[in-house]
């Protein structure tokens, strides 16, 4: 089966309508110009350039420590660029106090006034404006009905549960109807099922109120799941932005493979290009690997890794027939069954330890591959991403 | 795990118990006394609370160390509040840690020194020994308390309250009256009772400090037992020690309360 060409092919859930990012005219809504952020001696955030669009849902994702919480604050305004400058529609933002932008966050504290209803939280930011009594009152039903919390209006912090609060912090940082939302690990502090139904939420509300939202993460699930573009960080700089799949299916450099989602590792030198696919001699395999990679542009002897993602291998107890490319030997190290699916952990003659998972799409199986078996891992030439090193 | 008292512990407690309250207890006692003299027991008595507030000069005292008390007290909660927020919001600024040791520093120094200090200060500067001088020194003395109590309470403060204020369009100084001020309010109020509590019952350093016209109710006290115990001054004490207990159960309330509310919201 030849693998679909590349100008037809799509990786991810594209919202195809959806891609300001991908048109050199459109003018950004957030854009940071080689900004840095030092605090003393460290560096924070390195010479960093970025483009946010409005309408975009954008996350920041990356290690903690990778400057993403420094980026999110200096939009905030709570930090100030030490060099380099961030505009926010046109608009220089230097100099500006945090009461004074256009732009509200969600804490990841969640930062509820203990000593304030859920209604007079909500209401603060928009007394602050100075709106009339009756506005404010509308605007607070509204946010209650929009994060459905309107039994509950009279209530302080203290009584209500994590989820509740998480709404009321969202609620709150919408009430004003900023310009752009700023959402720091949103979900961090909710229980997994929890997490999972307010990620489609989040996305709800963020479409229908079509606010930009920069959320900021460490949980690369999360940011799959909901972004529209996703900046990936580390030390300060941002190593691509791209949409969720391409930064899952093409990800730029080895940092990224290993950072978002499980990657198998392949080291090798590159033989040669054969009809558009790369030759490359791995002595993880006995045959020289192929793989389809055509954006990759290398030369022969070049080192490389080859990633491949545990889905995107197969494992079986036959051995391939003769034109079966990508064929690697081992034995069955570990399995683990996790319900929606089986886990195998195999152990390759050169020692390193290859990941493949296999989804159960029945409930049972004849004759279930065991510990230690010898088994065949294969993986088809577009299953791969070369990495230059 | 209910461990039994054994009969050392009751022992132990009765008697440390009694050293320290038996002799108040004597006093409260006799302030009930019907009898003149003071150590034989005459029967059941308000008699000397009714004299006590019928005695001008002690009233007066009582007046006067009313008023001391509040200001001084009012005085010290605002600088001691003020040093607190110094000493834990403005980071490491030069010379921090010797300010925080000079902010505690009257909480030990022996109280004969802090009066002699400022009663050699106030002449210095040539100001008329009275009421002012009096509650100065008050409030030098008490500060320190209220810092204490206020900076514990900043210290467990989530900053991030104050910055979702302004992120919502409060500046800063409507940021910390309408946050900040609220949320250590409570600590605020116990240093006032302490500080007002201590500038009550003090001795020490009001007599030092003192001038005409300016005679606090310890000071009071001490001179009248000096010419001779009489039950009136026990009624007076009395009072003092309600008052006094008042106060520290009252500080002691209220800063817990809001330690057990800080902690609930944490999470």
């Amino acid at each position: 089966m030849p693998p679909p060409s590349r100008q037809s092919a799509s990786v991810g859930a594209v919202r195809r309508a959806f891609a300001p990012w991908a048109d050199p005219d459109a003018k950004p809504l957030i854009r940071f110009e080689n900004v840095t952020k030092r605090f003393g001696e460290a560096v924070a955030v390195d010479h960093l350039t970025l483009d946010i669009f409005e309408g975009e849902f954008f996350c920041l994702l990356g290690p903690s420590g990778c400057g993403k919480t420094t980026l999110m604050r200096m939009l905030a305004g709570f930090e100030f660029p030490t060099e380099g400058m961030i505009t926010l529609a046109g608009q220089s933002l230097e100099g500006v106090p945090p009461y004074r932008r256009p732009v509200n966050m969600m804490f990841q504290s969640y930062a509820l006034f203990p000593h304030m209803s859920v209604e007079k939280n909500i209401a603060f930011g928009l007394r602050q404006d100075g709106l009339p009594k009756s506005e404010i009152s509308d605007r607070v039903g509204e946010m209650l009905r929009l994060v459905q919390l309107e039994k509950l209006a009279k209530r302080y912090p203290s009584q209500l549960s994590g989820g509740q609060r998480q709404r009321v912090a969202l609620a709150r940082a919408l009430a004003k109807r900023p310009k752009v939302l700023l959402l720091d690990e949103p979900l961090g502090a909710l229980d997994k099922k929890l997490r999972e139904e307010t990620q489609f939420e989040l996305m709800d509300i963020q479409h229908e109120l079509g606010m930009t939202f920069v959320v900021v993460t460490h949980d690369q699930e999360e940011a799959m799941t909901m972004a529209d573009r996703i900046a990936v960080m580390d030390h300060g700089r941002i190593v691509q932005v791209a949409t969720p799949g391409e930064i899952y299916e093409q990800p730029k450099t080895r940092f990224i493979a290993e950072f978002v989602g499980d990657v198998n590792i392949l080291e090798g030198h590159v033989q040669g290009q054969e009809s558009g696919l790369w030759h490359v001699k791995s002595p993880s395999a006995e045959m020289p690997l192929t793989i389809d990679d055509p954006d990759e542009v290398l030369h022969s002897g070049q080192a490389v890794a080859i990633a491949v993602r545990p889905e995107k291998m197969v494992v079986q107890r036959e051995k391939p027939g003769p034109e079966a490319v990508n064929v690697l030997t081992g034995e069955v190290w570990d399995i683990g069954y996790l319900g929606d699916w089986t886990v195998y952990r195999i152990r390759l003659a050169t020692g390193e330890i290859l990941r493949v998972s296999c989804a159960n799409i029945s409930r049972f199986v004849e004759s279930p591959i065991d510990w230690d078996e010898q088994v065949y891992v294969t993986f088809a030439p577009g299953a791969a991403v070369i990495l230059a090193e | 795990m209910t461990r039994r008292l054994s009969i050392f512990n009751v022992t132990s407690l009765v008697m440390g118990f009694a050293f320290l309250y038996l002799p108040i207890l004597l006093l409260v006692v006799y302030s009930f006394n019907a009898s003149r003299l003071v150590t034989v027991w005459g029967g059941f008595s308000t008699q000397w609370y009714g004299a006590l507030f019928r005695n001008q000069a002690l009233m007066e005292a009582a007046w006067v160390t009313l008023r001391i008390a509040l200001l001084s007290a009012s005085i010290a909660t605002v600088l001691g509040t003020l040093a607190a927020l110094a000493l834990t919001r403005y980071g490491r600024f030069p010379g921090r840690t010797l300010f925080t040791g000079m902010v505690y520093a009257p909480m030990v120094m022996p109280e004969v020194v802090t009066g002699l200090s400022l009663l050699l200060f106030f002449v210095a500067v040539d100001l008329d020994r009275g009421f002012w001088t009096i509650t100065l020194a008050h409030t030098t003395l008490t500060m320190c308390f209220v810092t204490v109590v206020v900076q514990a309470r900043l210290m467990t403060f989530d900053r991030s309250l104050e910055e979702a204020a302004m992120d919502l369009g409060a500046p800063p100084l409507r940021t910390f009256f309408s946050v900040t001020l609220p949320l250590i309010a409570p600590s605020i109020v116990a240093g006032f009772l302490l500080a007002f509590t201590l500038s009550l019952d003090d001795l020490v350093v009001a007599s030092f400090n003192t001038g005409p016209g300016a005679t606090t109710l310890p000071i009071k006290i001490y001179s009248q037992v000096r010419l001779g115990l009489s039950p009136e001054i026990n009624a007076a004490s009395t009072i003092l020690i309600g008052l006094v207990t008042l106060g520290v159960i009252l500080a002691t309330l209220i800063s817990k309360r809001s330690v057990l509310r800080s902690r609930r919201n944490a999470h």
